[in-house]
Formats: structure tokens, C-alpha cells, sequence
């Protein structure tokens, strides 16, 4: 049963990522995804140190206000500043990350988040934590639930967002031009990303997020040019890369979560080099057909 | 790290100064190599470097079974190549976006790192306790050997960037020109990879993954702010690399629980945030001010021009005026019209009296000036662009705060010392008396 929650878990992480990150690599914000992904370390820790729990509501207001501020200070640093736009993400999540472990040194005592945990979760644990009623009766794990929450609400806004989503990531010239707000859309995504960030924060650990936020989308991308494909072949690789990720781990005795980005990262390999058509390998062949061509000189 | 020091007694201490020595060097190196990848627009290839050394590491380890500093480096250098070159396949052979490919790489090699040093710690091997120094960094634990280690890798950095500083500085700034004078461009990438494979890890052992990138762009970016040559530009780099080091290893000595590497990042970048404020020229500060000087000129400009119109009607140009009249010419709202005088009448241009104003002699010649320009610029236009008359003025009203005497000799001589502009209106020279104002000068 502890496999199955696991492994449930583990989808549902998979599957909010990997939808949402379709939007991000094709608007070329895959490394803001990366940023937001540290920089509500420190959101999450003061919302620990006002709310006292682990409670998810405080967690997701500091968080979500973390991953504003820092699309904010981004855009303060390349605007403002003039900074090129690498460097301005780098300075950016790097002091908010510093900031969020400072403050956990400080308030060692009271906050309940190691290092470990921040950088790369601790999936193996969702069983234990149980949702129990006032009136006794086990809900199975509190992780599966918020997941499950959370990916109704990204499902809810990519389908009702859908245009809008497409229009201003294609075209954000057009959709300013038919009326359509462009700073809505940029603003709604970052929310839902630091959102997803922080419920998957405890189970997959900063840095894992952003290889499901990243990786199947990015394998999917290789093999369609439509966006609803793309949507549905990356929910499929993100969840393949969970269930092989977590026998992979069991299989070597290792971090679930490291598991399963190794496994996605195997699955983009292999699309890497033998996707039709614009595969590594495939492109050669299609290559060596072009040059059978006699030439006609 | 336990026991609190006085700052005074600091200074003294073995265990700080080799802690600090080690800071300063890995600070200060990772800054040097970092002033090529900040404008080489490649900013956070340190961050992928960073997480990819884990699991170089891991395996070294796992191979070897040993800690020797050198086999980890080794290992770590070697993954950590890899991963650049992973990036330049994808960038090479796929359709996807560079940044999708840096932040895919980064995550990947990181979960394998993460997969293969859980994998060594839950084996029970006793002798792998301080890999993990290579995730979160251990400052604060450095040892005399490790600080030998770092200052024989600054040393190596320094030399090879003195050896190869105007190649690097040619491949940073024109790759395609470094390319086409026959410089080996693909070695010299090469080289500063590595080089940016090793600061990247020997710093990440101070800082940790994460915090590393920032060792290489924060004080590049600081740095950036206040120079636009790049010797100056290395120099400030690894100062501002140094100082952060020194503090902030004084910091977690003197507040014991505080770890060294995040505030190593937090005085970096404080560094940094001031520099975009504060700096001459490029900073945020001395850009509104000069913007804010911009549009003080444009304005007193535009009241003394409207004072000239006035005085055109009349051909007497010193008589005082209320401010409704001004505005009868021109719009100005209430405020800035206020403001307006107010600093024209601080540098003497204008004169006050009764809530009327009356243009003084020297802002008369400042009014003829300006017009002046103004109308030379529309007759250029007509003449030698051959712009229609009626599509002259707004072009006009927007250069006329801008040409230098220079350039409006130039005019001058190009057209020959007009008369009239392209709507028959007289061209202002010199006065002697405030109201004859049309005379060609004399020195032709």
C-alpha cells in the first residue's frame, strides 16, 4: 500500500509540473521556472515562523508571494539595472535561496526544515504523514490530498486559460493587440509555478521540481509541434518517470526523487536519438537520403 | 564553528584564518573566471556546472573508495564537462530553447548526483560521512589542506587567464572577429570551460550547489556597474569576491549557527544591488538624475522659446508677460510652468516682478539660441532631406535640445547663414538691443 501512495504521490508531483512546464520552456522562461523553484525557500520558511505549523495555507502565501517578488526583482535587475537577463535571474535566486537558508539557521529551533529536505525532499515519507478526521477515520496520506488539489486547480486553469495561455505564449504581439493582457497571463503562470513549487517542495525538494517542470515537457517537445499534444505526451512522461523512478530507487536502495529525474532525463535520451524525424540519429538518416540525391550539377 | 570569538581576537585565531584564507581564495577565484562567463552571456553555466559535479563526485567515490580531494576533483571536473557538452548537443541538435536545455541538464545530472549519494550513504559505508560537503559546502570545516589545495587552483587560474587575458577578452566580446584573425576559438572555449569546471568545483565546496552560480556572476555583475574596461572590471570582481569571502567568514565565526556560504551570497549581493544604485553613469540613481536633468532643459528650453514667440509678435522682445500669455503659445500645465520659471529665473534668464516675467538679456540670447536651432533644423530637413514644410516641426522640436554648437556651425555653413526658415520665419542670430535679431554675422 506504502508503494502505491508513494508512487500516487509521485504522479500527481509529476503530472502538475509537467503540464505547467510546457509554458515555460515554450515562452523561454525554463530557467525563471528554475529560479522561483529556490527562491520561495525563504516564503516558506517565514510563513513557518509566523504560522508555528506546517499548515499548507500560510506556505503557499508566503510562497506564492516569494515567486512574484522574485519574477519582480528579475525584471527590476534586467529593466532597471540594465543587467542581461542570465545574470539577473542568477543574482536573483541565488540571494533569496541564501536568504532562506539563513533564516533557517537563525531560527534552527523553530523551523522544521532541514537542508537535506529543502534540496531534495524526502518522498519516502508521504505514507507517514496521515490525514486523520476529528472523527478517526484515515483519509490516507495529507500529501496526496494537497497534490490532488492542486492539480484540479492547475487543470482547471489551464483548460479555462487555455487561449488566453496559447495566445500570449506564441503571440504576445497579437494578444496585446486584440486586448488580451499579457501581464495576466505572466503573472497567473508564475503564481500557479511557485504554487506547484511549494506543495511539491516537501515531497521532491527544490531542485527535483524543476526537473519535472523541465524534462518532460522538453521530451514531448521533441516529438509534436501542437500544444495539446505536447500537453499530453508530457503528462505521460512525467508519470512514467515517476513509476520508473520509484523502482529504480528501490531497486538501488537511493532517493526516490533523484530516481525519478534520472529516469526522465533517460526518457529524453532516448527521445533525444531516435525521435522520428528530428531525432539525433533519425536526422542523420534523413540526411544520408537527401545526399542519395543525384546531383544535379 | 561553536563557540562564539571577539572580532578583536578573530584576527588571531588559526582555525579563522585558514577558514577565511580559503574563502578569499575561492572567492576571489571564481570571480576572476567568472567576469568571462557573466559577458560571454553565459551566466549560468556556472549553476549548471555546479549541479552537475555531484554526481562526478559520487562516482569518483564510488570508483575509487577513496576521499583524496584530487580523485573527487577529478571525478567532479569530469561530469561537469560533460554537462557543458550535453547542453551545446542539445542547443546543436534539437529544435528546443537554450535555456530549456541549461535547466534540463542542470536537473538531470543533479537527480543522478542525488540518486547516486543516497545510494553510497545507505550502503553503510562508513568512510563516505563529508561527501555531502560538495551539496551544502562546509566553509566553516575547511582544513590547512584544503586551502593549499584552493590556492594552488587561484594560482593556476591567474596564470592561465594573465597568459590568454586578450585572447578571452577577444572571444568575450567578438567571437565572430576572433574567428576570422584565425585564433583557435574552439580551444580557447575549451580552456575557459575548464577553467570555469574548476573554479565552479573547489567554490562549490565553500557554498554548495546552489549558491554557487552566484559566486560567479554576483560579483561580475557588481562589477560591471562601475567600469567599462575589463582589467578594471577583473580587478573589482575579485575585490568584491574577496571582501565577501573575508566577511563572510568573520560573520559565521563571530555568530556561531550561522553558516558562512549563504552570507558569503548575502554580502555579494548586497554588493551588487548597491552597485546598480549607486554607480557612476551605469547605476539607477545616476540615471534618473541625468534623465531628470534632461527634462529640466527641455522644459526651460520650451518656456524660453515660448518667450521668443511672444516677443516675435511685437519684435520687442523684453517686455514682461503673465503666465497666461506664456501659455496661450504653448501648454504647459500650471505646475511645471511654475517650476519652470522658477529655475529660469534661479540661473537669471528671466526676470520677476508683480507675478509678471520679462526675458533678461542673457535669456534672450538663450531664446534666440534655441529657436535658432530650431528653425536652422526645419530648413535642413526641407532642403536637403526634402521633407515638406508642414512635416518638419515635430523632428525639430525634439532635436533642437540636443545639437551642439558644433554641429550648428555646421548647419550654419551647410545652409549657408539662411535667413528665413521653411515657413518664411526669420532666423534669429545675434540682438545687440533686444529687438533687431536678423543680421547674417559678420565672419563668413
Amino acid at each position: 500500500m506504502n508503494d502505491l501512495w508513494i508512487i500516487l504521490s509521485g504522479s500527481l508531483v509529476a503530472l502538475c509540473c509537467s503540464l505547467l512546464g510546457c509554458f515555460l520552456i515554450l515562452r523561454k522562461m525554463a530557467m525563471v521556472g528554475d529560479a522561483i523553484s529556490h527562491a520561495v525557500l525563504p516564503g516558506i520558511v517565514i510563513a513557518y515562523l509566523f504560522s508555528g505549523t506546517r499548515e499548507v495555507l500560510p506556505m503557499l502565501i508566503g510562497a506564492a508571494s516569494l515567486g512574484v517578488l522574485t519574477t519582480l526583482l528579475i525584471e527590476l535587475f534586467y529593466k532597471k539595472a540594465r543587467l542581461q537577463s542570465d545574470a539577473a535571474i542568477g543574482i536573483t535566486f541565488t540571494w533569496l535561496f541564501a536568504i532562506g537558508i539563513i533564516l533557517i539557521s537563525l531560527f534552527a529551533g523553530q523551523v522544521d526544515l532541514d537542508q537535506d529536505c529543502v534540496l531534495y525532499g524526502d518522498i519516502a515519507y508521504v505514507p507517514l504523514d496521515l490525514w486523520i478526521t476529528g472523527s478517526n477515520v484515515n483519509l490516507g496520506p495529507r500529501t496526496v490530498w494537497i497534490m490532488g488539489g492542486t492539480l484540479i486547480l492547475i487543470g482547471l486553469y489551464i483548460r479555462l486559460g487555455y487561449k488566453g495561455l496559447l495566445i500570449t505564449t506564441f503571440n504576445s504581439d497579437y494578444a496585446a493587440a486584440i486586448g488580451i493582457s499579457t501581464a495576466f497571463w505572466h503573472y497567473s503562470l508564475m503564481s500557479a509555478v511557485s504554487l506547484t513549487t511549494v506543495v511539491s517542495f516537501e515531497s521532491v525538494g527544490a531542485i527535483l521540481v524543476v526537473a519535472f517542470l523541465v524534462v518532460p515537457p522538453a521530451t514531448a517537445y521533441l516529438l509534436t509541434d501542437r500544444l495539446d499534444r505536447m500537453l499530453w505526451l508530457s503528462a505521460l512522461f512525467g508519470i512514467a518517470s515517476a513509476i520508473g523512478g520509484y523502482y529504480l530507487a528501490y531497486w538501488i536502495d537511493s532517493s526516490i526523487a533523484g530516481a525519478m529525474a534520472t529516469v526522465s532525463g533517460v526518457l529524453f535520451f532516448l527521445v533525444f536519438l531516435f525521435a522520428p524525424g528530428s531525432g539525433f540519429f533519425m536526422r542523420n538518416r534523413s540526411r544520408g537520403k537527401l545526399s542519395d540525391v543525384p546531383n544535379v550539377h | 564553528m561553536s563557540e562564539a570569538f571577539n572580532i578583536s581576537d578573530l584576527w588571531f585565531h588559526p582555525d579563522f584564518l585558514v577558514v577565511a584564507i580559503g574563502t578569499i581564495l575561492l572567492g576571489s577565484g571564481a570571480a576572476l573566471v567568472g567576469c568571462f562567463t557573466f559577458l560571454r552571456k553565459r551566466a549560468l553555466v556556472g549553476d549548471v556546472v555546479a549541479h552537475s559535479i555531484l554526481p562526478g563526485v559520487c562516482l569518483a567515490f564510488l570508483v575509487s573508495g577513496s576521499k583524496n580531494p584530487l580523485i573527487l576533483l577529478g571525478g567532479a571536473v569530469l561530469t561537469g564537462w560533460l554537462s557543458l557538452l550535453a547542453i551545446d548537443w542539445i542547443n546543436r541538435y534539437s529544435k528546443l530553447k537554450p535555456d530549456t536545455a541549461i535547466a534540463l541538464v542542470l536537473s538531470v545530472f543533479f537527480g543522478v548526483g542525488i540518486m547516486l549519494l543516497t545510494t553510497i550513504q545507505h550502503s553503510g559505508n562508513a568512510s563516505q560521512a563529508g561527501l555531502d560537503k560538495f551539496l551544502f559546502g562546509k566553509a566553516a570545516s575547511m582544513t590547512l589542506e584544503d586551502v593549499q589545495v584552493f590556492g594552488g587552483i587561484s594560482v593556476l587560474l591567474i596564470v592561465i587567464v594573465a597568459l590568454f587575458f586578450k585572447e578571452f577578452k577577444l572571444i568575450s566580446f567578438n567571437p565572430d572577429f576572433a574567428r576570422v584573425i584565425g585564433l583557435p576559438v574552439r580551444f580557447l572555449e575549451f580552456l575557459l570551460a575548464t577553467l570555469t569546471v574548476l573554479a565552479v568545483a573547489t567554490g562549490i565546496q565553500a557554498v554548495g550547489v546552489v549558491l554557487m552560480a552566484a559566486l560567479l556572476i554576483t560579483p561580475a555583475a557588481a562589477a560591471r556597474f562601475w567600469t567599462h574596461k575589463l582589467g578594471k572590471m577583473i580587478f573589482l570582481a575579485i575585490a568584491f569576491g574577496a571582501i565577501s569571502g573575508l566577511s563572510g567568514s568573520v560573520i559565521s565565526y563571530s555568530a556561531p549557527a550561522m553558516p558562512t556560504g549563504p552570507w558569503v551570497v548575502m554580502i555579494l549581493s548586497f554588493l551588487a544591488i548597491g552597485s546598480a544604485f549607486v554607480a557612476p553613469q551605469k547605476g539607477i540613481l545616476a540615471r534618473l538624475w541625468l534623465q531628470r536633468d534632461n527634462q529640466r532643459k527641455i522644459l526651460t528650453e520650451n518656456i524660453l522659446k515660448a518667450f521668443f514667440h511672444l516677443g516675435e509678435r511685437t519684435s520687442d522682445y523684453l517686455v514682461p508677460y503673465g503666465t497666461d500669455q506664456i501659455q496661450d503659445v504653448r501648454s504647459f500645465s500650471n505646475s511645471e510652468l511654475q517650476r519652470g520659471l522658477r529655475i529660469l529665473q534661479h540661473k537669471r534668464l528671466v526676470n520677476a516682478r508683480e507675478k509678471r516675467w520679462t526675458l533678461t538679456k542673457s535669456g534672450l540670447e538663450e531664446a534666440s539660441r534655441v529657436v535658432r536651432l530650431h528653425r536652422l533644423w526645419e530648413l535642413y530637413l526641407n532642403k536637403h532631406m526634402r521633407i515638406e514644410a508642414d512635416h518638419v516641426h515635430n523632428d525639430a522640436e525634439a532635436i533642437e535640445h540636443v545639437i551642439t554648437p558644433e554641429v550648428e556651425a555646421l548647419l550654419e555653413k551647410e545652409l549657408g547663414f539662411p535667413e528665413q526658415d521653411p515657413h518664411s520665419s526669420n532666423i534669429p542670430y545675434y540682438s545687440e538691443d533686444g529687438k533687431r535679431l536678423t543680421k547674417k554675422p559678420r565672419h563668413e
